[in-house]
């Protein structure tokens, strides 16, 4: 073995028992060697990275690689990184889930995650399905298609995971492909760089449930697919509404330079030193109102 | 030796009835030494009526049932908080009233005009609490005047606490006037 | 009566307070919690206290994620803590559940009040003893404890958060409205003199440690993050160097070492409260706030020349069984008072055998038991 894959080979655990449980076309092992080459680019070591992973067929990278990791409950690993970034800020915090794991019962930890800005990486790998429960509809399973617990046609919407994290706030969110390789490797490693919570949105695929129940095809479909459907981020804004139609933006959505709840928090620390506490300065009042933008 | 002097301090939300029962317990229990105090508050129907209390046990031996068994002293600032208290009355249990507030003539009683003294000594009759808390510092055995004012002097607001101040001594003045003619032995209205 | 000359160490304070100061005693270091009624001045105080220690408040988005985010602060090395009432509790379940079974040391305090669902929100119960016990899915013990005062408030805190870390297992402190919110005057104990358990860390070299490795204790060695050991923390069923496993040998090892470190201790674990049960023909089994209005009763009853005592539990689970035990030989009636419809003196009945006669008072009102309700049975 020799550069790429001896690199992805030393990050791979040698004491687990592999193979792992993913099917053949799946996309998860794509996103495990972007985050690798991603995390070896930026020379970090594997002790100062923790890696946490929810429920569902992406959860389980975590038993893979060899760093610390964390396979928490469904929807929780946010929570959890949350707590274990905050309680030792030397280490890199990284969250892989799927699409339900984040979106759904995770939903209310993305947003909050989001809003509280905790210099945490989150990888988000949408498949449009569940699919280590079998092919049940998620919140990103688009409209019309089937699923297993929508075999007579899905008919809620699906939600944009990028554009719900840009709104509930963070510091840097972007889409990805696991077609668009060379991009998706680009993306994890400016959200890992970045200071605060940075969320990745991955566009996968699911041949073994989602592909089959829709007609979609094999892997090779699916990659077609994503690679037809793909509209890079800085192109969008030139095109016309009917040439984006259907089709997903990739690259940095957004890039905020806002403080992270550490650095927030450390103010919280000084003030909580001070024997007076907080006082409240009169003045300041109307000045700390005007970021409260609820117009 | 006390053994569980249990005092009932009740009116509507806004009279201080809860910060009165905390400072109370606090010179009770943290400025005398050798007593134990266990200060609850009631809470149950009566808060949706808008009526709160605060309960106050003091003990010189550790106090198991943290509630009042039966009252020693009662002070209502409403009608309904009289009226519900009294029955909770030990036989020879003492009610300080301010006859503006409440209408109350059998048993023990002990009536202070509380809001024409919180008005006069402060300007503000919502010192009430406080001229009770001064009026008890006389009545019962349990706190006095020197750790009521240690007490006063912590919790009081800054800027207030000279105000405090003057509603306790209010407060006591008026019960060591009428003191003799409540108190007809020696630990009435803490044993039975 | 002398004014206090030490006043300042006599503090008048609440249960909740107390705990949070028993909290930041013990080490706490992190605190995720989400406000509920009668339980957010552990919150308060903390959220005020803990940043001035170095530590960590944070307000999450639930009560799931506060279970979450203490999990993994404790996996980050941190001692960490939340605090709730029944409708959290429930909410915490499976995190709970993750904790035990990863062996996360943490500690989770449970302010009672009355359920189910909303209930009363400001009133007194005790109805969530069998919650502690089995509120998650899936067999493994638990720890929990219950104080009757403020300053066993404190105290079990303390010990919550020692045991917690001995044993890396979740402990739950399970307060009641009573005990949270009642003030009472203490002197807390000099820091000094508090014994301060800490999680044993590996002392091996790093590619020596296997993370879930049985040994004589029951209770592996725990790394932290960050610390070099790297290794695998999961909610499945693993073997001892931490991955899913479903090898029916390894499996087994696993449940057993789970149940084994606890009953192996439960000297160390289980504590009671005797009195005046040398010659007692009735037998006062409780715990919490209402062992208070027991003592009165037994007090009382005594005064009146009647042979009763008191049987305060303190560790609610494991279940005393041996305490219970020794009071067999002379009990004729035992008596369970519980603010529910008799979670405990159904352990005490399985327990008792029949051998004597068990009279239960309930009340789930929302109002603490009267001494004189528990009388009435004697």
């Amino acid at each position: 073995m020799k550069g790429e894959t001896q690199k992805a080979y030393d990050y791979l655990r040698h004491d687990k028992k592999f193979p792992h449980v993913w099917c053949p076309g799946c996309g998860n092992g794509i996103v495990m060697g972007s985050l690798i080459r991603a995390i070896s680019k930026l020379e970090l070591s594997k002790d100062e990275v923790v890696l946490v992973s929810g429920i569902g067929c992406a959860g389980r990278i975590t038993a893979y690689v060899d760093f610390s990791t964390v396979h928490t409950t469904h929807g929780r690993a946010l929570t959890f990184a949350t707590g274990i970034k905050l309680a030792n800020p030397d280490v890199k915090v990284i969250v892989v889930m799927g699409d339900g794991d984040a979106t759904a019962i995770g939903g209310n930890h993305l947003i909050h995650a989001a809003r509280r800005n905790v210099d945490l990486t989150a990888i988000i790998v949408n498949n449009n399905i569940y699919g280590m429960t079998g092919g049940q509809f998620s919140p990103t399973t688009p409209y019309g298609l089937k699923a297993t617990t929508a075999p007579h046609g899905h008919v809620e919407h699906a939600f944009n995971i990028s554009r719900l994290v840009e709104t509930a706030g963070g510091a840097f969110v972007a889409r990805g492909s696991i077609y668009h390789v060379n991009l998706l490797d680009q993306l994890y490693k400016k959200a890992i760089a970045k200071k605060g919570f940075a969320v990745v949105e991955t566009m996968s695929s699911c041949p073994t449930h989602f592909n089959k129940l829709n007609l979609m095809g094999g892997p090779v479909d699916s990659m077609n697919w994503l690679k037809s459907h793909a509209v890079p981020a800085e192109k969008a804004s030139s095109l016309a509404e009917e040439e984006v139609r259907g089709k997903f933006r990739i690259g940095v959505l957004a890039d905020r330079d806002i403080p992270d709840y550490q650095t927030e928090y450390e103010q919280v620390r000084l003030r909580a030193r001070e024997a007076n506490g907080y006082v409240l300065d009169p003045k300041e009042i109307s000045k700390l109102l005007e970021s409260y933008q609820c117009y | 030796m006390i053994d569980r002097y249990e005092i009932r301090l009740s009116g509507t939300g806004g009279q201080g009835v809860v910060l009165a029962g905390i400072i109370l317990a606090e010179a009770a229990g943290r400025w005398r030494e050798g007593q134990y105090v266990a200060q609850t508050v009631s809470y149950g129907p009566q808060v949706r009526g808008g009526m709160s209390s605060a309960e106050v046990v003091v003990s010189s031996s550790e106090i198991d049932y943290p509630r009042p068994i039966s009252l020693d002293l009662l002070v209502p600032f409403t009608q309904a908080a009289a009226t519900e208290g009294v029955p909770l009355l030990k036989p020879k249990g003492l009610v300080l009233m301010d006859p503006e507030l409440v209408h109350h003539s059998t048993g023990w009683v002990a009536e202070i005009p509380l809001t024409q003294l919180a008005r006069e000594s402060t300007g503000r009759i919502q010192m009430i609490n406080v001229v009770a808390l001064g009026a008890m510092s006389v009545l019962t055995p349990v706190i006095d005047p020197e750790s009521l004012k240690a007490a006063l002097d912590e919790r009081a607001p800054k800027k207030a606490r000279e105000s405090f101040h003057k509603a306790a001594l209010a407060g006591q003045e008026a019960a060591l006037k009428i003191r003799d003619r409540i108190f007809f032995e020696e630990g009435a209205g803490h044993e039975d | 009566m002398p004014l206090n000359e030490k006043a300042p160490a006599t503090r008048l304070m609440q249960g909740n307070e107390a705990s949070a100061e028993g909290a930041l005693a013990a080490g706490v270091r992190f605190y995720a919690g989400y406000p509920i009624t009668p339980s957010s001045e552990i919150a308060e105080v903390l959220a005020y206290r803990l940043p001035a220690f170095d530590g960590t408040f944070i307000q999450m988005e639930d009560e799931i994620a506060s279970m979450g985010a203490i999990i993994g602060a404790s996996l980050a090395g941190a001692k960490a803590m939340t605090a709730t009432s029944g409708p959290g509790f429930s909410l915490m379940q499976e995190n709970i559940g993750y904790a035990c079974m990863a062996e996360v040391p943490c500690v989770v305090v449970n302010v009672m009040r009355v359920g189910p669902s909303t209930g009363m929100p400001t009133a007194p119960a005790q109805g969530d003893v069998q919650q502690a016990r089995w509120g998650t899915h899936g067999d493994h013990p638990i720890i929990v404890l219950s104080p009757w005062s403020v300053r066993e408030c404190f105290d079990l805190t303390v010990r919550s958060v020692n045991l917690a870390e001995k044993y890396r297992t979740p402990v739950i402190l399970l307060m009641d409205e009573v005990v949270g919110h009642m003030r009472e005057n203490v002197v807390l104990p000099d820091p000094a003199s508090i014994p301060i358990v800490n999680r044993v860390t590996p002392t091996v070299p790093p590619e020596w440690y296997i993370p879930y490795e049985d040994n004589p204790s029951g209770v592996p060695a725990m790394s932290h993050f960050g610390a070099g050991y790297r290794h695998h923390v999961t909610g499945l069923h693993h073997d001892v160097r931490g991955f899913p496993t479903l090898r029916e040998d390894e499996v087994e090892d696993l449940n057993k070492r789970l149940f084994r470190k606890i009953s192996d201790n439960l000297r160390d674990i289980q504590q009671v409260e005797a009195y005046a049960l040398d010659d007692a023909e009735i037998v006062v089994v409780a715990y919490g706030s209402v062992a208070r209005s027991a003592k009165r009763a037994v007090v009382e009853a005594r005064a009146a020349g009647r042979k009763v005592g008191l049987l305060r539990l303190i560790t609610l689970w494991p279940f005393c069984r041996r305490a219970l035990e020794r009071v067999f030989p002379q009990a004729k009636v035992l008596v369970v008072p519980e603010m529910n419809r008799g979670q405990m003196s159904r352990e005490v009945k399985r327990v008792n055998q029949g051998r004597a006669e068990v009279r239960t008072v309930n009340r789930t009102v929302g109002r603490l038991i009267r001494p004189d309700e528990i009388m009435a049975v004697f």
